[in-house]
């Protein structure tokens, strides 16, 4: 019993050192954002010596997915974890709802206007229409350029109080 | 039934016929790197390309799975011939003009966006997943063509002109999308596929709201050009795999 409790304390100490070190590990398009900010990072769990982190796309034909997996496994052997094996999960299917607040925040920072809100992805898909704000002076009287942006994930807008033309973190 | 009771060959062949329309358009769609109209355009439609280009590693992964012959998604993109590929003859019909492109986009996606829907109620849970994965991807897809339906239909007489040519034209491949065979029966059946006779008027609906928004006519009905699901193509595909096929033919297993 004592063995199995102590073995049970150090998987979930494990796990915990785990996902600090998933924490750092950046998206390499927009570097602002870390793998958890976005809710990629889905699961981690550790099996023996074993540690197997489930990742889950963006958009079946993100680009980014073999440089996020090949940089998980290398910032986890950083962190002497030498055993590790990545493992994407589609479902269930990932959201911009997932982005963390925090992600939202540095999204904005960086000149990208993040998806609205938590909840707004279902108004988004079914062609509700939710306001984006300038993440440059902040104004709500902004329009949209085109549906794809830069990158899969992202849109292009104007603002049509500063001009400056932006990206929209896609909401879905 | 279960996934278990139904044979190998058909879902093989089911997942051939969703993943090859995915592979096809999307490449299609590639073709338009470095010669769009304008830039905004250009990553719009190469955007599109590349999320049917990730819907195709799913599906033709799953297929290489259920055929249990070792065969991965390179293999079957790469290495079949034209009479082997299950895709709707309306994916392989060449670019055109823009209007040629928007027309086609629109006309699938419709049809694609009614499918994944309710693909997602599939009792094979991979393929749940990936519909469900998808259809918020096609749903912007839908947004974009039929955006573009309407702008350049109820644009000028020069636009709507192109439109309605491009109309005309592709109308005839539309058909096949409701066609089903025994294939389709068996697999509906068993609760794993979606009956695409079923989906016609739910399309027609939504084709018909678009075309009246953009001031176009819609074509009649004039039989429909069928083929592409068991592997009868026009030359239109023998010439995609030209390009598309060269490298892993000319170099066979290269990697980079």
């Amino acid at each position: 019993m004592v063995a199995a409790s102590a073995h049970l304390t150090d998987q979930k100490d494990t796990s915990a050192r785990v996902w600090q070190v998933l924490k750092t590990v950046a998206d390499p398009e927009i570097p602002v954002l870390t793998i958890v900010d976005l809710g990629m990072a889905r699961d981690v769990r550790v099996d023996g010596d074993e540690v197997v982190v489930a990742i889950t796309p963006s958009y079946t034909g993100c680009p980014a997915m073999d440089t996020i997996e090949a940089d998980i496994l290398s910032a986890l052997r950083d962190q002497g974890f030498d055993h590790a094996r990545v493992e994407t999960v589609l479902s269930p299917a990932w959201t911009t709802d997932w982005m963390s607040a925090d992600g939202r925040r540095k999204l904005k920072e960086y000149g990208i206007a993040p998806p609205p809100e938590a909840g707004a992805a279902k108004k988004s898909l079914t062609g509700q229409a939710t306001v984006v704000r300038c993440p440059q002076c902040g104004a709500s009287e902004t329009e949209c350029i085109s549906e794809f942006g830069s990158t899969a994930c992202k849109a292009l807008y104007r603002c049509t109080v500063c001009r400056e033309p932006f990206d929209h973190f896609k909401c879905i | 039934m279960t996934s278990t009771d139904i044979s190998k060959g058909a879902l093989f062949e089911y997942l051939l016929r969703l993943g090859d329309n995915c592979l096809v358009l999307g490449h299609r769609l590639g073709e338009w790197c470095a010669h769009g109209p304008e830039l905004e355009t250009e990553i719009a439609l190469l955007n599109i390309g590349l999320d049917l280009t990730g819907q195709t590693r799913l599906l033709l992964s799953c297929a290489g799975e259920v055929e249990g012959e070792g065969r991965d998604e390179d293999a079957l993109a790469y290495l079949r011939d034209a009479h082997q590929f299950r895709n709707l003859l309306l994916v392989e019909q060449p670019n055109g003009d823009f209007a040629m492109t928007v027309v086609r986009q629109f006309l699938y996606d419709a049809f694609h966006l009614e499918f994944y829907t309710r693909l997602q109620q599939s009792s094979d849970a991979r393929l749940a997943a990936i519909a469900a994965k998808s259809v918020k991807e096609i749903t912007y897809h839908l947004r974009y063509s039929a955006g573009w339906m309407v702008r350049l239909g109820d644009g000028t007489e020069e636009s709507q002109g192109r439109m309605q040519v491009a109309l005309d034209e592709l109308w005839r491949y539309t058909g096949e999308m409701f066609e089903v065979d025994e294939i389709d029966q068996s697999i509906v059946a068993a609760g794993i596929g979606v009956d695409r006779a079923a989906l016609k008027p739910l399309w027609d609906q939504r084709v018909d709201a678009v075309l009246t928004e953009a001031t176009l006519t819609r074509p009649d009905d004039n039989g429909a050009a069928i083929g592409g699901i068991s592997g009868i193509h026009s030359e239109n595909l023998g010439h995609i795999l030209t390009e598309m096929q060269f490298l892993q033919r000319a170099y066979p297993g290269a990697t980079w």
